[in-house]
């Protein structure tokens, strides 16, 4: 008994000095242009752009590793704001990392799920939730589209499938240009 | 001023106060004494009354009846959680058929949860008990009456009234604006309501300003609406502190700030509210729907609506039980809804174009607009902007429209925002003027849904950020966890070894 409780407290101490150190150790150190970088990408943390995930990528756009064309969630706009932030000229996305596409959701069919947790181990933000052999949803709110939980399912379950509007998402469209505008007598 | 001001042989504007003008502002075609020349009756109630939960601004209600259920009119069948919402209550008697999505008035065209009643025919109201008198309340208690009873601004806007009745931390406000302005053409329902509720506004009016310790109240009317002036006039004359108040007609007078100033000559804030400098605005059908709530105890179910244009060979206002459909509305007033061009819910300047004749009327909804050939200008080509300064001269905010137009045509977000965008109340007073057939307000709508959409953006952005780091975070975690558990492992194991041979001594000893 007092060999159990002592070896709990022996591990319990190891544990905190280790995460304290963890904590130290693995700390992202802030650097302001990578920050900066960081909050323009879109945190989709898909890997397109051929990095583990937009922090990857902010900090090789930042050493000159990385252009900044490469991110196809961030579409032209994210480019443009880059160029803007970088004072550099914008380019067009490079085709070799994906094209821009409209943001999608993963919608687990629920039924085929076996429970395998594959797909949670994929998810970068966390967005599945579900146990061993239990079945499988995604919080619809918190995924991000990134695709990275499709190839991973063993029976094909997950599939990307396009937001539903709603009268809050939607938006006044913008006005056909050089058009003819109507009014009332 | 056409209108017959005297009463009998008395000028009952002498003494009124002073007014005060706002910039700019419009006056298009009224096209309004087409709906009044009939009385107001009672729509028939339709086969089916399809009710929004979402009738206002704030969050929907939640459903609290089951289909198959028997609902009484006046019964409360969406219930509001949150502050900033409001209930909905059956408009008849009958059974709830179906709880789904159906399309309702917004001009997307988008469906929207509603309840669907089928009247029964009886139209059996549930008994609500009455408040007695209601200055013994206190006003958080009159406010949650009021509040219970479904109350949302019914100019247009659709706020939650409660909130609006709640001075907040003064111990009273200053002045209490009932707005009978209705300045948008074709509109009538404010208009007819004023002529023939004069008193029960003024007592609405009278609840309002104790709720909200009004010093002093002032009833704005246009001078296109003499006979409700006179009305009101009259119902108010031996009225202590109520000020009934004819100003000359100019869109958009009816608007909030533009009507402060009007009256009180005060410019509330930019991004501030009214009530920060001591004034709240009602509308006049608002001040009726208080009085009804807190003298008889009946929730909103219907309201006044105007149903014009040429498509309607009958044009006049009904008096609608919420969800009924726009279709039976036309169809009353001699019109056919296959033929209508156009149907535009609200008015000319700020209404938008219906998607389906077959959504609801809603307790924001105050006209309709069956619009044919005869009420639409032919569709102009739209041209360059000249420069010609005509929309800033125009606008009552004394924006600069033609900049706000250039931004947001070429998509510079930060850049229109300097130009105060978020100031714009879209009365659509610069396209109306511009030579060039511009359509500036679309361009405004537009930009600020783009806004809208980037800052949502950001924050899934930001949320996504740290889901992602807390991941990480986890996985460093677990790693360094196995790690530690490993290491423990080994060392306890080579503990044991040289354990061993020590106590095998220690036996020995023995
Ligand atoms: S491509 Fe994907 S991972 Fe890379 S920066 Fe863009 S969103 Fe992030
Ligand atoms: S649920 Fe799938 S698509 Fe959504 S964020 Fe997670 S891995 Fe990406
Ligand atoms: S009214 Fe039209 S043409 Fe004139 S300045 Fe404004 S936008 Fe340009
Ligand atoms: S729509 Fe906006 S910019 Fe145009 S006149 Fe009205 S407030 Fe001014």
């Amino acid at each position: 008994m007092l060999a159990a409780v002592l070896s709990l407290g022996v591990l319990s101490v190891v544990f905190g000095l280790l995460l304290g150190f963890a904590a130290v150790r693995f700390k992202v150190e802030g650097d302001p242009l990578v920050d900066k970088i960081d909050a323009i990408l879109p945190q989709t943390q898909c890997g397109q752009c051929g990095y583990p995930g937009c922090r990857p990528y902010a900090t090789a756009i930042a050493s000159g590793e990385a252009d900044i064309n490469q991110c196809p969630p961030g579409g032209e706009a994210g480019i443009l704001a880059l160029a803007d932030l970088l004072g550099r000229d914008p380019k067009p996305l490079n085709p070799e990392n994906g094209q821009v596409t409209e943001k999608m959701v993963a919608v687990i069919d629920e039924p085929r799920c076996i429970g395998c947790t594959l797909c949670i181990q994929a998810c970068p933000v966390d967005a599945i939730l579900g146990a061993a052999k239990q079945m499988h949803t995604v919080i619809e709110k918190e995924c991000t589209g990134c695709d990275l939980c499709v190839a991973p399912c063993p029976v094909d379950c997950i599939s990307m499938a396009p937001i539903t509007q709603t009268i809050d998402s939607w938006r006044w469209p913008a006005p056909e240009k050089a058009r003819m505008a109507g009014s009332y007598r | 001023m056409s209108a017959n001001l005297f009463h009998d042989g008395v000028d009952i504007l002498h003494g009124q106060r002073r007014l005060w003008s706002f910039h700019g502002g419009v006056h298009p075609p009224q096209h309004k004494h087409e709906s009044t020349n009939l009385p107001v009756i009672r729509a028939e109630l339709p086969e089916r009354l399809i009710l929004p939960l979402h009738q206002h601004i704030g969050e929907p209600a939640e459903p609290i009846v089951q289909v198959g259920d028997k609902v009484l009119k006046g019964q409360m069948i969406g219930r509001a959680h949150e502050f900033l919402s409001a209930p909905v209550h059956a408009s008849t008697s009958g059974t709830i058929v179906d709880i789904g999505e159906y399309a309702v008035p917004h001009p997307s065209g988008l469906n929207a949860t509603c309840i669907v009643i089928e009247p029964d025919g009886e139209d059996r109201g549930l008994e609500h008990p009455r408040v007695g008198d209601y200055l013994q309340l206190a006003p958080s208690a009159l406010r949650n009456l009021i509040r219970e009873a479904g109350i949302v601004g019914l100019g247009g806007a659709g706020f939650p009234s409660y909130i609006k009745l709640n001075p907040g931390k003064l111990d009273g406000i200053d002045t209490l604006i009932l707005n009978g302005i209705e300045c948008e053409p074709y509109i009538t329902c404010d208009d007819m309501l004023m002529r023939e509720y004069p008193r029960e506004i003024i007592a609405g009016l009278r609840v309002m300003q104790h709720a909200l310790q009004a010093r002093v109240c002032v009833l704005a009317i246009e001078d296109n609406k003499p006979e409700a002036f006179r009305a009101l006039h009259d119902a108010a004359l031996h009225e202590a502190g109520i000020e009934v108040i004819l100003c000359p007609t100019i869109y958009p007078q009816g608007s909030e700030k533009q009507l402060i100033k009007v009256i009180t000559g005060k410019e509330v804030p930019a991004n501030g509210l009214a009530i920060h400098i001591g004034i709240v605005c009602h509308n006049v059908a608002t001040a009726l729907a208080v009085h009804h709530a807190v003298e008889h105890g009946r929730p909103l179910v219907s309201r006044y609506v105007t149903v014009t244009g040429a498509g309607v060979s009958q044009p006049r206002n009904l008096d609608v039980a919420f969800g009924t459909p726009v279709r039976d509305l036309i169809i009353q007033c001699g019109g056919d809804p296959a033929a209508v061009k156009r149907l535009i819910m609200g008015g000319p300047m700020m209404g938008y174009a219906l998607h389906s004749h077959a959504v609801p009327v809603i307790k924001t909804t105050n006209c309709i607009i069956a619009a044919t050939e005869a009420d639409i200008v032919p569709p102009r080509p739209v041209m360059p902007c000249i420069r010609c300064g005509a929309c800033a001269d125009a606008c009552p905010v004394m924006l600069l429209p033609q900049q706000l137009y250039w931004y947001a045509h070429t998509n510079d977000l930060d850049k229109v925002q300097e130009y105060n965008l978020f100031d714009c109340i879209e009365c659509g007073c610069c396209s109306y003027v511009c030579p060039s057939n511009i359509p500036l307000v679309q361009y405004y709508r537009y930009a600020k849904g783009a806004i809208w959409t980037k800052e949502r953006e950001h924050e899934q952005a930001d949320i996504a950020r740290q889901r992602h780091e807390f991941r990480l975070d986890r996985l460093a975690r677990e790693k360094a966890e196995r790690e530690a558990r490993r290491r423990l492992k080994k060392a306890s194991l080579a503990k044991n070894q040289d354990k061993t041979p020590h106590t095998e001594e220690a036996v020995d000893n023995d």
